[in-house]
């Protein structure tokens, strides 16, 4: 009997002992886990108990148990933020107590602004202006040195810290450029004549049919008190020069007629009361070193 | 049929102690002076000084991960120049080749770390327990207060070696007497304890434990080798033809006169003794031969002893036996399409790896189009494109850099931030042995005619040594 079941579970094939089970003639070799094998899955067990002892292992109602060092991954993270905190405040001491001027002259200060400039300008600019300041229609392109309010690092930080026709900010520019058509100042054929005589003077070509010298003397009596008689612009008002290359909302006969009958106002927020003064002026750096300061 | 337990059976032959007898010859001294050549080198190199000027290490070998530097002597790398490794690890790798094509398995016989170590283990080993014959004996007799010194001992010694081991390893990564008077007064970083714990650990255990063990079952050098090899690179070969069949000297001359033909080999068994791995040579080539030529130094001793002529073992190969038991002349091919392609190609590595060092510059300038916006239409109507430049300084000392462009009429390069200039153009200050990024704009007046993308050149040359290094870039414009 015995001798008969020892040769049911060897199978002489392999030189392997069988478990003894067997479906349609086809038998189970025995082939134990090797010892290391169980000795570390048994070791890792323990391993486990210790764990759940050192570190926070098992979830409670509201809670979890602790663990006797102490640890957790939200106080690791705190204390990282507490030392990224220390040394920014570190940084920033010098920023926030330099001029703009003595931040523009010093290598190591200029080198922390551009760092803090450029993530406050992601964060709070690029909306609007573009990742590099590059501007759309309507949103001037910061990278020019053509300025509606002035490229200079004190007029850019006013620009910043008041905004532009900011309700909020009661020393935000202003400037209102009147909506001639819209308001019945100016009948259609007129508002043609003085697009044209735009044109003519950013050196653009014109429609043969204006009248170009009705539209200079329109020029000089609606528009010229604040873009200059020769429409170079005035930057104390936020007028802006319209015989340069740069245009903000178009040159062209359609755009000119939409901004001289409806006027165009864009807005830009007061970031004084968002931001500190500090990051203010690292944005001022920032803006100012895209590549049209002044 | 006997029933067969799996769990009896072991994954590999259970392996026999090997007890190697100490011998004495041409290639042991050779061994020896290799090992002292090649472990003097590991353990004293860390403390050799090479002046590099004021702000680097004055470390002749070093690899400064914390700064991402590596020097080696006159060669300092940065992170960037790793191809340098890449070109060393070639040449390994060819000189491997080169040597397994000549003769086998040089490698492993006397230059592997796993070699020079046991070796060196295998001389405390015999220094504390004496030869083989009295190691074996020792091991087999119960446990008395002489056995135990000698194994304490010994194993004391290797631990110290080991620790040693571990402790030059951790010298290479750091100024090297500074990190010995810190590891003396417990103030070293914890890696550095972690690291010679570990090349501690591994010393003793491979070079003292594992040993043959190591070269037979766990590297995969000796399967790589196999399949390099061909007929005719010299392995250490036990010529049969001369040696069979194997029988006394007496016998020998007993045979002889009467004619029957006898072998050289008188079965000593002094070869198998000497042997460190523990195999015999005498059954052919083997996985488990690692080739140190320790059999020959002993089989020649044993010729010379009875006045035979020497070289029964010896570098040769097997189709040299079989051509002189046919009856032929041996055959000797150093020089064969494999050897002369693997000098070849070394040649073209080194020659390579030369040629980039020679040439190689202090100075690097890289260049990074800005992509938001691609370019700037100026109120003139210029146009403008900014750049962020790196320069790289390699050099100890902080150096001037005057930056130009080239490539379009008029074009003109500014920098922003704070900066000189030198003859109107921009020159940038970069700290010694570091590098510096800087955003640049450039800009083309109004009237020259743009294509979309026009080719253009950026150059950063020294103010003082005159180095000059260039890089290209385009130009976009609408
Ligand atoms: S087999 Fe491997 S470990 Fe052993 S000597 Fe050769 S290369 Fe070294
Ligand atoms: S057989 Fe000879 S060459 Fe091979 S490992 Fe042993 S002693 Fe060295």
């Amino acid at each position: 009997m015995d001798g008969h079941h020892d040769r049911d579970n060897f199978d002489s094939v392999t030189g392997h002992s069988t478990t003894g089970h067997e479906w349609d003639g086809i038998r189970e070799l025995n082939t134990p886990l090797p010892r290391w094998w169980l000795g570390v899955f048994y070791a890792t067990i323990i391993w486990s108990v210790g764990y759940w002892v050192v570190y926070p292992a098992w979830p409670l109602l509201t809670d979890a148990t602790r663990g006797v060092i102490g640890y957790a991954t939200r106080l690791s993270i705190e204390q990282d933020l507490a030392t990224l905190r220390d040394f920014r405040a570190a940084q920033s001491k010098g920023l926030a107590e330099a001029s703009l001027v003595q931040i523009k002259a010093d290598p190591d200060l200029f080198r922390v602004a551009m760092a803090q400039g450029k993530a406050a300008f992601g964060d709070n600019c690029a909306a609007c202006h573009g990742v590099g300041g590059a501007g759309a229609k309507g949103f001037p392109n910061l990278n020019d040195d053509d300025w509606l309010w002035g490229g200079s690092l004190d007029t850019i930080r006013t620009t910043i810290q008041h905004g532009i026709r900011f309700a909020g900010d009661a020393d935000t520019r202003v400037s209102q450029m009147p909506a001639f058509g819209r308001d019945k100042m100016l009948t259609p054929g007129q508002i043609n004549d003085v697009a044209n005589h735009v044109r003519a003077i950013a050196g653009l070509p014109t429609q043969p049919r204006a009248d170009l010298a009705a539209g200079g003397k329109l020029f000089a009596e609606n528009c010229a008190a604040c873009h200059g008689e020769a429409g170079k612009g005035n930057r104390e008002m936020g007028a802006p020069n319209l015989t340069d290359a740069i245009t903000l909302y178009g040159m062209d006969v359609a755009s000119l007629t939409e901004t001289i009958t409806n006027s165009r106002n864009g807005v830009m927020p007061a970031w004084g009361g968002r931001l500190d003064p500090t990051t203010v002026k690292a944005l001022t750096i920032y803006v100012h070193s895209l590549g049209g300061g002044e | 049929m006997a029933v067969i337990d799996a769990d009896d059976l072991p994954l590999f032959a259970p392996s026999k102690k090997v007890y190697p007898q100490s011998v004495a010859g041409p290639y042991r001294r050779a061994k020896w002076i290799i090992l002292v050549l090649c472990l003097g080198i590991y353990y004293l190199l860390p403390f050799l000084r090479w002046d590099r000027g004021p702000n680097l290490p004055d470390q002749a070998v070093l690899a400064d991960l914390a700064n991402n530097r590596f020097y080696f002597f006159f060669i300092e790398i940065w992170p960037q120049e790793i191809y340098y490794f890449t070109g060393l690890l070639i040449i390994a790798a060819l000189v491997l080749f080169l040597m397994n094509a000549v003769a086998g398995r040089v490698w492993c016989g006397y230059l592997c770390p796993q070699t020079v170590w046991t070796d060196l283990f295998l001389a405390v080993e015999r220094a504390f327990e004496g030869d083989r014959r009295e190691r074996i004996r020792r091991d087999e007799s119960p446990w008395s207060l002489d056995k135990a010194w000698r194994k304490t001992g010994k194993h004391a010694v290797w631990l110290v070696i080991a620790w040693w081991t571990g402790g030059a390893w951790v010298l290479y990564f750091a100024d090297a007497p500074t990190l010995v008077r810190e590891l003396a007064t417990f103030t070293a970083p914890v890696s550095a304890y972690v690291w010679i714990a570990i090349l501690t650990f591994t010393t003793y255990s491979l070079a003292g434990i594992m040993r043959e063990q190591v070269c037979t079952y766990m590297c995969p050098w000796p399967r790589i080798q196999a399949a390099l090899t061909d007929d005719d690179a010299l392995n250490v070969t036990y010529r049969y033809d001369r040696g069979e069949p194997r029988v006394s000297v007496k016998q020998a001359q007993r045979l002889r006169a009467e004619g029957v033909p006898a072998g050289d080999c008188i079965d000593c068994n002094q070869c198998v003794a000497v042997c460190p791995t523990g195999v015999d040579i005498r059954d052919g080539a083997q996985v488990g031969c690692i080739q140190c030529g320790l059999c020959i130094d002993a089989c020649n001793t044993v010729m010379a002893k009875i006045a035979y002529p020497t070289g029964l073992i010896a570098y040769d190969t097997d189709d040299n036996v079989k051509r002189r038991i046919a009856g032929h002349r041996p055959v000797y091919r150093l020089l064969r399409l494999r050897t002369a392609i693997y000098a070849a190609l070394i040649l073209v590595v080194g020659g390579a790896m030369i040629y980039q060092l020679a040439t190689r510059q202090t100075a690097g300038i890289s260049v990074l189009h800005e992509r938001t916006p691609l370019f700037v239409k100026l109120s003139d109507g210029s146009i403008r494109n900014s750049y962020t430049i790196r320069l790289l300084n390699k050099r100890p000392e902080e150096r001037p850099f005057a930056l130009t462009v080239s490539g379009l009429p008029g074009v003109r390069i500014e920098t922003i931030g704070p900066q000189a200039t030198a003859d109107l153009r921009p020159v940038v200050t970069v700290e010694p042995d570091s590098s510096r990024e800087i955003r640049a704009l450039v800009t083309v007046p109004a009237d020259v005619h743009l294509e979309k993308s026009q080719p253009l050149t950026f150059t950063a040359s020294d103010l003082f040594a005159g180095e000059i290094v260039r890089a290209e870039d385009h130009f976009i414009a609408p």
